[in-house]
């Protein structure tokens, strides 16, 4: 194996500005979460712990293995949006060890919004379900939650990947054999209720859990029956008599106890599928990745020294080093799991995609899992490029990222721009996760880029006229254009949308990637048949 | 010559005299109780007789039943160590009669020194010095106050029939000395309804300071010099050393000679004890002979290089002492404290328990004598010392200093033990200085027994620091037992994508509540503990000890997890600590719904319990039948029958009301 052999110089004037600035947007990372951490904010977390119920924070730290690590997924989902008012979206997803098994938690935030379902509420819910039948995990759902939010109804309730599929998920994964559990911990209305009634197992917190089609207000207008909540859907009413839960829990630490041990008596062994190896660390700080961040993606990152602080003992085994070499692909190791890498170097050209779509099927050949490390402004074009068959190559490298089954993962770590983001599987190839890096920009083209090419097609159209175009006028013209896409283009953007996983702080990808595979490998790495590639 | 030796005893007494004898090439024979049928004492022999059950009425102090198996096992000599059959002299007797050697003083020493007023009758015309004191029928309060200057002041007045220390009165000189007998004379009048007076001579700051003799059977007595043990508490010892420090030679060769006197006017052979009063003024004063070996012989053993038990076994066995007294001396110094469950903090109230964990440090200058083990038990059956610590050096300081350090590193866990109370005494500055009186314990119990001392910050944070690496090592030891052996998500470190990693433990520190949030970055552990920030490294070795370093410091600690107890070792101290289970309550809870009602419609047809009954979780309150099957209905919590809804024979509805239980409240503290 051969040790990538880093040049960095950690005492540069260089690596120490871009060290700085680098931790300035990690701080600034970690000071958003820290934010959404709160919930709803003080006065809401008082009344929910006023009524004898844990913080849901406190209670997926319950529910875990004590000490075991909670990969979070897209804690900035939602950021900026609905008024800056449903912090994390409302609810709390990720994987975390429970009873020793790695399980997908959805946990209902009460304190923002009444935990009820924003748009991005139901999009988080749903991609934590994905994640867990895509990586074969037992899903367990801390429910407190009124259900779909009212005024946004629309949004959340008719459409394929609306509310509804929640429980459509719930009866696939259970017929695959992916163990469901439903915690009722608080409400639980109309269309939720089939949360805990469509689990393979339910527990529901005496006093606190209620569970109905339609709550006691609906009841009284449709009806005219006038009922409390508890005798309507209690936990009395539905251990002992409806039977839509299976436990009866005395408080929030007794139902989780009770998830602990139904996970426990699950039979899951754990059998990863491929061949391990002894972890090692990095022989490089994976913090020196700060140093390594230019202050302007326009300038290349030498992504070799980013894989010399991820993988283990910074080995990298590398396919076809002298060819297509704005592409590197390689063997490496991370926490002892065999991982093929893919990583810009530069921008693609045919050489690189078609080394890139070789090595893509000796992974899925060999059944390695795959990591693409995208720092990509696109494929290069021009007449030259265009006449030898970029299209075409691209187009291999694209057949052979989206037919890989191996379990894949992308992360962001610079530009990620046009056809690259699809050649070096994007979110629409089903990477199992997909991270992005705080330093990262993500749009169809870069800013100034995009505005250029506006500028011209438009300066185009007043020339045609015959009239001109003053420099001023231009300029006025590209600056929303850039401003929009410096937006747009910001991983907060994105990862409040849920176009990813989840930020990253660079330090923290190795940490985050060996999880993430770890996690994955519970479901047995499987065949791959590829398309046609076009020849 | 002793071929075979039956052991009459248990405990570190029967280990003690089981090494020597097998030294010296002895078939040893145990005995054992039911309840000691493990015990170390009885691996240590050749062989074991069980004679009985638990209680030592029933089975040590069974005479008959031991001199059967001591026949039965061919055993020419029985020890009976220290306590139980040792001074008994029926048993000596016995023995005598099956032609079986008892190793100890004929039975007429053992009978002369047994009665108190007996044997100083005798020691008076030994020339034996007595405490002075007059305790005649006049009681006339001139005949009194003659008998008072007669004797010397101070002098001490007590109630003949007295007790408590009522009627006691000191008088340090003759103006106090007509009224005070006639204010003890009243009050024992008041209090006993007998106005009669003893008149004794006070000893002022007395030392308890005893001789250990020997003698065979060939006319040789000797004294293997002193022992003071003055360190007491409720006429309990504590702390023995030998020699009795600041002991002028003159009166030290005065003691034994009057111990050898003592001994020689009962006739005795064997090993023995003569123990003494010493005041202040340097006078010393015969209390009573111990016809045994004693508790504290090592620190004998240790001064003089002696083996006490092989010597009494050459003695018994006829041979002259291979010494005479102008060939002993003193070599060094040794001191010697007892090992005790006990809880210092409530008077030293006994404990018992499992010995989860107990480490002794045996080492240079240190022996360990004791007759448990870790994975055994103190019980209620028998006396609850753990060991005894003797520690030997060249002079006292280096043998107390290393008594405190061996107390340092003593680690007992599930029983609660005086390990603190004895460190914090040895360290004591009074005590360092030496000699100390009978009454120094109690003066400054506060000080050696603290109650209700918090467990310092660094205490909390070893514990958290320990808990974490235990969970770390437990997770990855599961991981490896499974397919993913490495498994990333075999760590406990609390750790949260772009936050610090951390974990809270909920500690009781005996009425206080502390949570201890343990931070984990770059390989290093944080603990906030209240105000204070701690940075901890450590290595856990897989048997509670941890190789620590606390904000730079390098450190040795031990915790050890014994359910949800944590015990922390750490600077020579131990601290017992409480992990929080947060599931604890909520299971407690569960099933402690008060309301019972038919799970069907039946027909109860045993009603067995009445309400005010006290039920015990699982204990059958009544039987029902339906469809030809019987169904017991059991409490499901521990709790009093508070209501009872049905009787025999009534035929009940699905739903009914059965019993109300009343869940049932903590105990309170008794006393």
């Amino acid at each position: 194996m051969s040790v990538i052999d880093s040049r960095l110089d950690t005492r540069s004037d260089v690596f120490r500005a871009n060290a700085e600035r680098t931790r300035g947007v990690v701080d600034d990372l970690r000071d958003k979460v820290r934010a959404v951490k709160d919930g709803g904010g003080e006065r809401a977390r008082e009344r929910h712990l006023a009524r004898g119920k844990l913080l849901p924070r406190d209670r997926v730290r319950t529910l875990l293995d004590p000490g075991a690590p909670f990969l979070e997924f897209s804690q900035l989902a939602a950021h900026g949006m609905y008024g800056g008012e449903v912090p994390s979206a409302g609810v709390i997803t990720g994987i975390g060890r429970i009873a020793g098994r790695e399980c997908v938690v959805v946990c209902n935030d009460a304190t923002v919004k009444g935990g009820t379902y924003f748009p991005l509420t139901v999009k988080k819910h749903l991609r934590a379900q994905d994640i867990a039948r895509e990586n074969n995990l037992p899903c367990v759902y801390l429910v407190d939650s009124g259900g779909a939010n009212l005024p946004n109804q629309d949004e959340v309730f008719p459409d394929r990947d609306h509310f509804g599929r929640i429980f459509f998920n719930q009866a696939r994964m259970s017929s695959e054999r992916i163990p469901q559990i439903a915690v009722v911990m608080g409400s639980c209305t109309a269309g939720g209720a089939y949360v805990p009634a469509m689990a393979d197992e339910s527990i529901i917190v005496k006093g606190q859990g209620t569970i109905f089609l339609g709550g006691p207000p609906l009841v009284k207008a449709a009806t005219g029956e006038v009922v409390s909540a508890e005798d309507l859907g209690g936990a009395e009413v539905h251990s002992r008599t409806s039977g839509v839960t299976d436990h009866m829990a005395q408080n929030d630490h007794h139902a989780l106890s009770l998830a602990r041990g139904i996970v426990g008596n699950l039979n899951r062994p754990k059998r990863p599928n491929v061949e391990l190896r002894d972890p090692a660390p990095p022989r490089y700080d994976p913090e020196e990745i700060y140093g390594l961040m230019p202050p302007d993606l326009r300038q290349p990152i030498e992504i070799r020294e980013v894989i010399a602080r991820i993988v283990d003992d910074s080995r990298l085994d590398e396919f076809k080093p002298l060819y297509g070499p704005s592409l590197v692909t390689g063997f490496a190791h991370i926490h002892g799991y065999p991982i093929g890498i893919v990583a810009n170097n530069g921008i693609l050209f045919s050489e690189s995609a078609l080394k890139g779509a070789h090595f893509i099927e000796l992974c899925a050949q060999r059944g390695i899992p795959l990591l693409f490390l995208q720092n990509i402004t696109g494929f290069m074009v021009g007449r030259k490029y265009e006449s030898g068959g970029i299209a075409k190559d691209g187009a291999k490298l694209v057949t052979a990222v989206a037919t890989a089954e191996v379990p894949k993962f992308t992360v962001i770590v610079g530009g990620s721009f046009g056809a690259g983001n699809y050649g070096m599987c994007g979110r629409a190839y089903g990477p199992r996760m997909l991270y992005t890096w705080p330093t990262a920009r993500i749009s169809v083209m870069g800013g100034e880029q995009a505005a250029n090419v506006l500028a011209q097609v438009r300066r185009d159209n007043i020339e045609a006229r015959g009239e001109s175009w003053p420099a001023d006028e231009e300029e006025a013209f590209k600056a929303p254009i850039r401003e929009q896409y410096e937006t747009q283009g910001h991983p907060y953007y994105a990862t409040a949308r849920l176009w990813d996983d989840g930020i990253v702080d660079p330090a923290d990808t190795r940490t985050v990637l060996a999880l993430s595979l770890s996690a994955a490998l519970n479901r047995p790495v499987a065949e791959t048949r590829f398309g046609v590639f076009r020849m | 010559m002793i071929r075979t030796l039956l052991i009459a005893n248990r405990g570190e007494i029967a280990c003690r005299v089981a090494r020597t004898a097998r030294a010296m090439g002895i078939r040893t024979v145990a005995v054992f109780s039911e309840a000691d049928a493990g015990a170390p004492h009885v691996r240590a022999c050749d062989e074991a007789w069980p004679i009985g059950p638990a209680a030592a009425a029933e089975s040590y102090l069974k005479a008959d039943v031991i001199l059967d198996v001591a026949r039965r096992a061919g055993a020419d000599a029985v020890h009976p160590g220290y306590g139980f059959l040792s001074e008994n002299a029926g048993f000596a007797r016995a023995c005598e009669a099956a032609g079986i050697v008892f190793v100890g003083p004929p039975a007429s020493a053992i009978d002369a020194m047994g009665s108190k007023a007996g044997a100083k009758a005798l020691m008076e015309k030994a020339g034996v010095p007595l405490v002075p004191g007059y305790h005649g029928d006049d009681q006339a309060p001139e005949r009194l106050a003659e008998a008072a200057r007669s004797i010397g002041f101070p002098v001490l007045l007590k109630a003949s029939a007295g007790g408590g220390g009522k009627g006691m009165r000191v008088v340090r000189a003759e103006a106090e000395l007509t009224a005070a007998i006639d204010s003890a004379k009243r009050e024992g009048k008041a209090s006993f309804g007998d106005d009669r007076l003893i008149v004794e001579k006070y000893l002022e700051r007395p030392r308890h300071v005893e001789v250990q003799v020997f003698a065979d059977r060939h006319g040789n007595t000797v004294h293997l010099f002193e022992r003071d043990c003055s360190a007491q508490r409720r006429h309990q010892k504590i702390l023995e050393e030998a020699p009795a420090p600041e002991l002028d030679p003159a009166t030290r060769e005065a003691m034994g000679r009057a111990a050898v006197a003592a001994a020689e006017a009962v006739g005795y052979v064997g090993a023995g004890t003569v123990e003494f009063i010493l005041d202040a003024s340097g006078s010393f004063h015969f209390m009573e002979m111990n016809t045994r070996l004693q508790v504290e012989h090592p620190v004998t053993e240790l001064i003089t290089g002696l083996d006490l038990v092989a010597l009494q076994l050459r003695v018994a066995a006829g041979e002259p002492l291979p010494f005479g007294q102008e060939d002993l001396r003193i070599g060094g110094h040794a001191v010697e404290v007892r090992l005790y469950a006990e809880d210092p903090a409530r008077d030293f109230f006994p404990q018992t328990g499992p010995l989860t964990r107990l480490r002794l440090p045996e080492g240079e200058g240190v022996r360990v004598d004791s007759g448990v083990e870790e994975g055994g038990a103190v019980t209620v059956h028998y006396d609850p010392m753990i060991a005894k610590l003797i520690a030997h050096g060249r002079d006292r300081r280096e043998a107390l200093a290393r008594l405190a350090a061996a107390l340092g590193r003593t680690e007992v866990v599930g029983v609660t033990t005086n390990a603190g109370f004895l460190k914090r005494l040895v360290e004591h500055p009074e005590v360092v200085a030496g000699p100390i009186d009978t009454g120094f314990v109690g003066r400054e119990i506060a000080a050696l027994a603290p109650a209700g001392e918090s467990a310092p910050e660094s205490v909390l944070a070893v514990a958290g620091l320990a808990e974490m690496l235990a969970l770390d090592a437990a997770a990855k030891a599961a991981a490896a037992r499974g397919g993913d052996p490495h498994s990333p998500w075999a760590r406990a470190d609390g750790w949260r994508l772009n936050d610090t990693a951390h974990h809270d433990l909920v500690f009781h520190d005996g009425d206080r509540t502390v949570t201890v949030r343990m931070t984990h970055e770059a390989g290093a552990w944080t603990a906030l503990v209240g105000e204070a920030r701690l940075r901890l490294r450590g290595v856990l070795d897989g048997d509670g000890g941890l190789d620590l370093t606390v904000d730079g410091r390098r450190q040795a600690a031990t915790v050890v997890a014994d359910g949800d107890r944590r015990v922390v070792f750490l600077a020579g101290r131990s601290w017992p600590l409480a992990l929080e289970d947060p599931f604890a309550a909520g299971e407690a809870e569960e099933g402690a719904e008060g309301r019972l009602t038919a799970p069907m419609p039946a027909k109860v047809i045993r009603v067995a319990a009445a309400v005010g009954d006290r039920v015990a979780r699982g204990a059958v309150l009544l039987v029902l039948e339906a469809m030809k099957m019987e169904h017991s209905v059991a409490a499901p919590a521990d709790g009093t029958v508070a209501r009872l809804a049905v009787g025999e024979g009534d035929l009940v509805e699905e739903g009914a009301e059965l019993v109300v239980l009343d869940a049932a409240e903590p105990e309170a503290n008794a006393g």
